[in-house]
């Protein structure tokens, strides 16, 4: 009852920018010295004029980045999130954000699975980051499918764009019939007990979280956010309408993130109880992804759990369930 | 090219920056607010870039052959501002909007509401990355336009600056030519023999050994010799495969009797009899301090 495996976010983003610059001469590759890690080494070997290598120095790669779309090209920064959006976040703010230009930042290694590099590289609030900066689209992809529209949107967007991609082969979500659409949300499972409302690689776990809790006789909505801004407003309101309660799951921090968005959304547009899943103002640290997922309730069991104790704990204080 | 002092047409490009100068000090006094030191130091060195040595379009900013400019010491707008108003980019007058609302004179230079911003700037060493990608950009799309970066000395303090000129010289840059205003003065710095005296940003002959040691062709220049100034901008367009970066010797608040070399007109509001004298020592005594910018 589990979803299958899918290619790794990571080849997913080399092939495709690769293949995109096949038709697309103003697309230009910017590495700070990771690209055998994020695979933009695909790229330097398919285009080595387009490719920079900037260096183990990203505040300067954040920078040029900037000047080259001035110049009419588009350029995909490369790195760990690490480096990609904290690091240089004030080159991002000023040089990018403010100024609108058409620059696209790809954070490689994003979420739990950082190859067991620990606190330092393992980012818990990109997500919030990147979506409290004004000017600034921001999107995480469920899967292998979503990852590669959501890069062929941005190349063809003409703007800033912050793309979470991750480094080990993750769950497959959606079939070859998706279509990606940059700030829609979208209904992966049908249920009337509790939404779920999750983002980037972890709904596929949260899917299967449903799958869980249904065995048990709770059936779960579940709503995907791909794009964390702009933000899908009305199917939040939608997923909080169905079942009148709603649980949030992210890879990473709960706040400021999907569970900060879904909860600042529906208390002023649909005040519902809100429960939020994910890192608890702390950081991560070095171990396995399935002992990360284990430790920070994110795989689809302890998922599966907190839901059910949740809704378990909100019945016996007295709240009327919404099927009645 | 000759261009000695007696030359009529450094003599224009003094006169040009002496009205960037005044242009200076009436938007301050205007805004009440504002930059004064570091955009006098500057002046001589953007009025030989604007009116003489950058390719450029004024009623077509964004010319794509275009040399480029970017004031990487964004605190030093209102200079920009003025060389580009009295260029013909926008009305002499706008520069009285300086730093008001909704102006399109920000504090800092945003390239999204001024014709004529090639980057927008003011967080400190950002201008230079964005520079290389400019120049790197202009590369290769087959341009032949340069790009001129303008820092100032004590921005050089940011680890960034040296994170970019790590990099210029490993592309082979030599459509890249960044200027150091080095007028010696930051806004506070370090405490030298007394209250009143600053230690400078950079030692003596520091700035010049460390951008040779970084691999840039390093020039040096008095900075407010007009002569002088044109000629190392024009050497320094004639590329041999690497960056080149000018070490202006200039003096903060230069062309106002009482703000040279003191770090306190950083920024500063003046008083009317300040505004009098500064007017008086560009030259335009008698104006009131509302009139037309120069």
């Amino acid at each position: 009852m589990t979803l299958p495996m899918g290619r790794a976010l990571r080849d997913v983003f080399g092939l495709t920018v690769t293949e995109l610059a096949g038709h697309d001469p103003r697309i230009v590759m910017l590495d700070a010295d990771t690209g055998s890690s994020t695979k933009a080494d695909i790229f330097a070997k398919a285009y080595p004029d387009r490719f920079f290598q900037m260096g183990i120095a990203e505040q300067n790669m954040l920078g040029v980045a900037a000047g080259l779309a001035t110049t009419g090209f588009v350029p995909f920064v490369s790195t760990f999130v690490a480096f990609a959006v904290v690091r240089p976040l004030d080159q991002i703010r000023v040089l990018i954000a403010q100024t609108g230009l058409n620059v696209k930042i790809c954070g490689g290694y994003a979420g739990l699975f950082t190859g067991v590099t620990g606190k330092t590289h393992l980012i818990v609030d990109d997500l919030s980051i990147m979506r409290a900066m004004p000017g600034m689209i921001t999107v995480a992809p469920g899967d292998d499918v979503e990852a590669e529209q959501v890069l062929r949107w941005a190349a063809s967007y003409n703007g800033p764009v912050y793309v979470r991609l991750v480094r080990d082969a993750t769950q497959r979500l959606f079939d070859g019939k998706y279509e990606f659409a940059p700030g829609r949300a979208v209904v992966v499972r049908d249920g009337g007990d509790v939404s779920l409302v999750s983002t980037g690689t972890q709904t596929p776990r949260v899917v299967d979280a449903a799958d869980l809790l249904a065995a048990r006789g709770i059936e779960a909505h579940v709503l995907h956010v791909p794009t964390l801004k702009p933000l899908d407003v009305p199917a939040i309101v939608a997923a909080a309408d169905r079942t009148g309660v709603v649980v949030t799951v992210e890879e990473g921090t709960v706040i400021g993130g999907l569970g900060g968005a879904v909860s600042e959304t529906l208390s002023e547009q649909r005040p519902t109880l809100v429960k939020r899943i994910g890192l608890q103002d702390v950081y991560g640290e070095s171990a396995s992804n399935s002992e990360l997922l284990e430790l920070y309730g994110l795989s689809a069991a302890r998922v599966a759990d907190q839901v059910q104790t949740f809704l378990e704990a909100r019945t016996s204080a007295g709240h009327a369930s919404h099927a009645e | 090219m000759t261009t000695t002092a007696q030359d009529p047409e450094i003599r224009q490009l003094e006169e040009a920056a002496r009205r960037i100068r005044v242009g200076i000090i009436r938007s301050v006094n205007q805004a009440k607010a504002g930059h004064l030191g570091g955009p006098l130091s500057a002046a001589d060195v953007l009025a030989a870039l604007y009116f003489r040595v950058m390719r450029i379009r004024p009623d077509e900013p964004d010319w794509p052959d275009r040399d480029r400019f970017v004031l990487s010491k964004g605190h030093s707008s209102i200079g920009l501002y003025a060389a580009l108003a009295l260029r013909g980019y926008f009305p002499v007058e706008e520069l009285l909007t300086f730093d008001s609302l909704g102006s399109r004179l920000q504090g800092h230079p945003d390239m999204t509401r001024l014709p004529g911003i090639d980057m927008s700037t003011g967080s400190l060493g950002m201008g230079i990355s964005a520079g290389i990608g400019i120049a790197l950009g202009c590369r290769l799309g087959g341009r032949d336009a340069r790009t001129f970066v303008m820092l100032g000395d004590g921005e050089c303090q940011e680890g960034e600056v040296w994170e970019a000129a790590f990099l210029a010289p490993r592309y082979g840059l030599d459509n890249l030519v960044v200027i150091v205003d080095h007028n010696k003065l930051q806004q506070y710095g370090w405490q030298g023999s007394g209250p009143d005296d600053r230690l400078p940003p950079a030692w003596p002959g520091e700035l010049v050994a460390k951008w040779s040691a970084f691999g840039w062709r390093v020039l040096e220049v008095d900075g407010h010799d007009m002569a002088a100034v044109v000629r190392v901008l024009e050497a320094a367009t004639v590329g041999d495969g690497r960056p080149v970066a000018i070490i202006a010797n200039t003096i903060k608040g230069r062309g106002v009797s009482f703000m040279e070399g003191r770090y306190q007109w950083h920024t500063r509001v003046l008083t009317e009899d300040e505004f009098a004298t500064a007017m008086a020592d560009l030259g335009e005594a008698g104006t009131n301090p509302t009139g037309g910018a120069a």
